[in-house]
């Protein structure tokens, strides 16, 4: 029964929808007649959408976000590491740097020492060597003065002989002569 | 009827079907519902094709989208409530494009309809009961006793803590039925005073500027709202199911 009345209102309604001005079933958000067929297809429609939504786009959309987040932060996680490498290697560097300017310290240190200590040898053995010749150099002419000084007495009786044989004419006496000297020469 | 404007509102049968005397006719109204759901559907998914971890412009679009109503979900609703998300971005994305499709002349909305409005609500509510039940057993009727309130005022306070809770899904379906059928209404009542006036002669198609600019400033207006009524209805939809994940506020 309720079928047929349906089907006979549907019937008019669909004729007398055509003509203006007369929409005999009021105003149609509220007409109950139309809302069995809203809710079906609503159901119908979103309920496929969901399962699209919920099986395809929203999975696929995730993963593109996840894998961009998971990229970005393996990316920084790279330029992290491979920051601190170059901070490392940096301060390898500065270490191995530092190393060599104190070796090469070292080395001007010891070389002038060595260089000083080697001039200082070689300057004392050059002064002992002076010391040395001058100290042979001084008994040498000690030797000599000595020398000269022992042939002073015999070199003065020559002289006072000659002298004395030319002003008396005659030749003093070897004692005479020496006892002359002795008095003269003190 | 050109000029009547609840004419647009009109549901026509385009493949009669009848079962057991109820009448499920495909109609221009299921039409429009399997247009955006293809529509949006065949966005989100050829737009994600590529899958570029630099994004093109329609990807950008589509994970905006998600991100927009992931953000809202979690920002009400917490990280459990990310387990709702397909049900809250179908939700957005149906309503937002059912609003979008019903900007176009000549073209059904499909969420002027209040009984379409009302069974997504509804859906969202029982959601929300079924999913409060399941989870917090008889402590989800916490809900309705909030916490600090006297023991003395508690008789008062629960029934209308009730009364809000079951006026919720007629809070959300009439708001959004409201402002579509508004919206398209106004817009149709004046443009319609642009075709009268013109047809009045000079005079009238002087005047018709002014219906014309109001016309042009409703249809922003009416991109606006319905972007916005998808947006409320969604933000709605999250406090509610933030509602069934932590009952006690």
């Amino acid at each position: 029964m309720a079928s047929q009345t349906h089907s006979t209102t549907e019937g008019t309604h669909e004729v007398i929808e055509v003509p203006p001005g007369e929409h005999g079933a009021g105003f149609p958000p509220f007409d109950s007649s139309t809302f069995a067929s809203q809710i079906l297809w609503l159901a119908i429609t979103f309920g496929l959408f969901y399962w699209i939504m919920k099986n395809v786009a929203v999975p696929r959309i995730a993963g593109i976000l996840e894998d961009r987040k998971d990229r970005i932060a393996g990316d920084l996680a790279e330029a992290n590491r491979l920051k601190q490498e170059t901070d490392a290697a940096i301060a390898a560097y500065e270490q191995a740097l530092a190393e060599a300017r104190n070796k090469a310290h070292g080395i001007a240190h010891d070389t002038r020492a060595k260089l000083k200590a080697e001039n200082e040898a070689r300057r004392e053995k050059a002064e002992t060597e002076l010391a040395e010749k001058l100290a042979a150099a001084e008994t040498h002419i000690a030797g000599i003065k000595t020398e000269a000084l022992s042939q002073i007495g015999d070199i003065a009786g020559e002289t006072t002989t000659a002298l004395v044989e030319v002003l008396m004419g005659k030749a003093p006496t070897k004692t005479d002569l020496t006892k002359a000297l002795k008095s003269a020469m003190n | 009827m050109a000029n009547d404007p609840i004419h647009q509102f009109q549901i026509q049968k385009l493949f009669p079907i009848e079962v057991g005397g109820m009448d499920f006719s495909f109609t221009n109204s299921s039409l429009f519902m399997v247009a955006t759901v293809a529509a949006a559907s065949a966005f989100l998914i050829f737009s994600t094709s590529g899958r570029g971890l630099v994004p093109t412009r329609m990807q950008s679009i589509s994970e905006m989208a998600y991100e927009f109503v992931a953000g809202m979900l979690r920002s009400s609703a917490g990280t459990e409530g990310m387990r709702f998300f397909p049900m809250v971005f179908s939700l957005f994305m149906f309503v937002l494009v059912a609003n979008l499709f019903g900007m176009f002349p000549y073209f059904f909305t499909v969420t002027s309809h209040i009984i379409v409005t009302f069974a997504l609500s509804m859906l969202v509510i029982l959601t929300v009961t079924i999913y409060g039940f399941m989870r917090h057993g008889m402590k989800f009727l916490g809900l309705f006793v909030p916490a600090g309130v006297p023991g003395a005022l508690i008789p008062i306070v629960a029934p209308i803590e009730v009364i809000s809770f079951l006026s919720r899904p007629v809070s959300l379906s009439v708001r959004l039925f409201a402002n579509m059928l508004a919206g398209h209404i106004t817009l149709k009542v004046f443009a319609g005073f642009i075709v009268s006036l013109s047809a009045m002669g000079a005079v009238g198609i002087f005047g018709a500027i002014l219906p014309l600019g109001m016309t042009v400033a409703l249809t922003a207006l009416e991109f606006l709202v319905a972007f916005l009524q998808a947006y409320v209805f969604t933000v709605l939809t999250c406090m509610y199911l933030n509602d069934a994940i932590h009952p006690s506020h």
